[in-house]
């Protein structure tokens, strides 16, 4: 078996109070492969963590286990004080996740899409509406939200799936390089949604060090 | 909304706007017609023949809308969207059997009255017809739902739901023909055994029901 990844991180995991995330050895394996070997971290509630490493380091399957998408192979992992995989039901609909590719219809609009998963998400229709509206605003996406997603460049897809994923006020927000496809104009209208200034516990996977990197308070690197 | 009737909405929608299976279903279905016409060579059919070229052939045009019911949960991020809501799985599973159902009662709507137009010589047995399509319509559905989820995670997906499904679908072939077959007759219908063929649909419906409601939750695991 190729064992081929190992994790630095800025504080060891221990310690008392209830942490937002803790991993205790964390594995996944894909057949043969190691994907994800070995990993501790203990992240607090309101606090950002920055996975770093190259292509294929497992960056990406990390923020699926944390998200409950995806089974590890062997370690303990709690997030929200839930037990993976365990208890993932438990986590469904507390977790904003972003992709590396957008979570939305293309035959739908950006405010189908997020009616969708305001519907999902149980949220009350009336509030959900207006704070659809008050995102799409955000974004500066309000004139194309009846456009289908099909007819959006990439920047603007990212900018309605960022919307998506915080729509319904999660407690965690994982996010697989959420500046991905923005230019400078579009990620200073995203930085107060997914930026390390809004107070939510943060997992922020990239390969640029400097934005990552940037208010997170415990640095994963993957090799 | 509740989650199940904006998934449900969310495929209807999407189906009027691209209008993907249900004129691809229903082409098939007239094409099939036709094809029966010349190669059977007979202007009527009635009895077991009519029934046994109607339901196969609305059987195989739903095996199209089948193959691309999760096509849109697999490309676009779908099912990562419904495993990270909190809603039970087996919602998914119940606004996708009866977005089929839609479906296959559009076709039936379409492709039956083309076929008694080709074919029947009386279009009496139609209407006591028509309940037995639509309890094959939901067993046809529950199976296609369960299959087609398990087919998605296989890379060999556009082989492997006809593959598994077909051999299934079997008994309700068989109640449905059976039915058509006394419905259909040259003399009118005969309601002889009409009681028990809806029995073994009303049956088979309540089984693969159970068996999506059942499953559908680990269907969806990594």
């Amino acid at each position: 078996m190729m064992e081929r990844t190992a994790a630095v991180e800025s504080r060891p995991a221990s310690g008392s109070s209830q942490p937002a995330i803790e991993l205790r050895r964390l594995r996944r394996d894909f057949g043969e492969r190691t994907a994800l070997g070995g990993i501790s971290a203990r992240l607090e509630p309101g606090e950002s963590l920055a996975v770093l490493g190259p292509n294929g380091s497992g960056k990406s399957t990390l923020l699926r286990i944390l998200a409950g998408l995806l089974r590890p192979s062997g370690g303990e992992i709690s997030v929200l004080g839930c037990a993976l995989p365990k208890e993932a039901h438990r986590l469904r609909g507390r977790v904003g996740y972003l992709g590396h590719a957008p979570l939305l219809y293309r035959d739908l609009s950006p405010r189908e899409n997020l009616g969708l998963a305001a519907a999902l998400h149980r949220l009350d229709p009336a509030a959900s509406d207006s704070r659809i509206e008050m995102l799409l605003d955000a974004v500066g996406m309000s004139a194309r939200g009846d456009d289908r997603v099909a007819e959006l460049s990439a920047g603007m897809k990212q900018r309605i799936d960022i919307c998506r994923a915080v729509l319904h006020e999660p407690d965690l927000l994982l996010l697989d390089e959420p500046d991905a496809h923005l230019d400078s104009e579009a990620r200073v209208l995203v930085e107060p949604l997914v930026g390390p200034g809004n107070g939510r516990t943060r997992v922020v996977v990239s390969h640029d060090r400097e934005s990552a990197t940037a208010g997170a308070e415990v640095v994963l690197e993957l090799r | 909304m509740s989650p199940f009737s904006a998934l449900l909405r969310k495929d209807l929608r999407v189906e009027l706007r691209t209008l993907r299976s249900l004129p691809a279903m229903a082409l098939f279905a007239v094409s099939a017609f036709v094809i029966f016409r010349f190669g059977l060579d007979r202007e009527q059919l009635d009895g077991e023949l009519a029934a046994g070229v109607l339901v196969p052939t609305l059987l195989f045009a739903a095996l199209l809308a089948i193959n691309r019911l999760f096509v849109a949960e697999r490309e676009e991020g779908g099912f990562d969207l419904i495993r990270l809501a909190p809603i039970d799985r087996p919602v998914l599973f119940a606004a996708k059997a009866s977005a089929l159902v839609i479906y296959l009662v559009v076709l039936e709507l379409i492709a039956v009255p083309i076929f008694a137009l080709f074919f029947l010589d009386s279009a009496s047995g139609l209407l006591p017809f028509a309940l037995i399509l639509l309890l094959a319509n939901i067993g046809l559905a529950a199976t296609g739902t369960v299959i087609s989820t398990i087919a998605t995670m296989s890379s060999a997906r556009d082989l492997l739901a006809p593959l598994i499904l077909l051999p299934l679908l079997i008994p309700l072939v068989i109640a449905a023909a059976g039915a058509g077959e006394h419905l259909l007759a040259a003399g009118g219908p005969d309601y002889g055994r009409f009681g028990t063929w809806l029995a073994l649909l009303g049956l088979y419906d309540l089984v693969f029901l159970l068996v999506g409601y059942a499953t559908f939750d680990y269907l969806l695991e990594d």
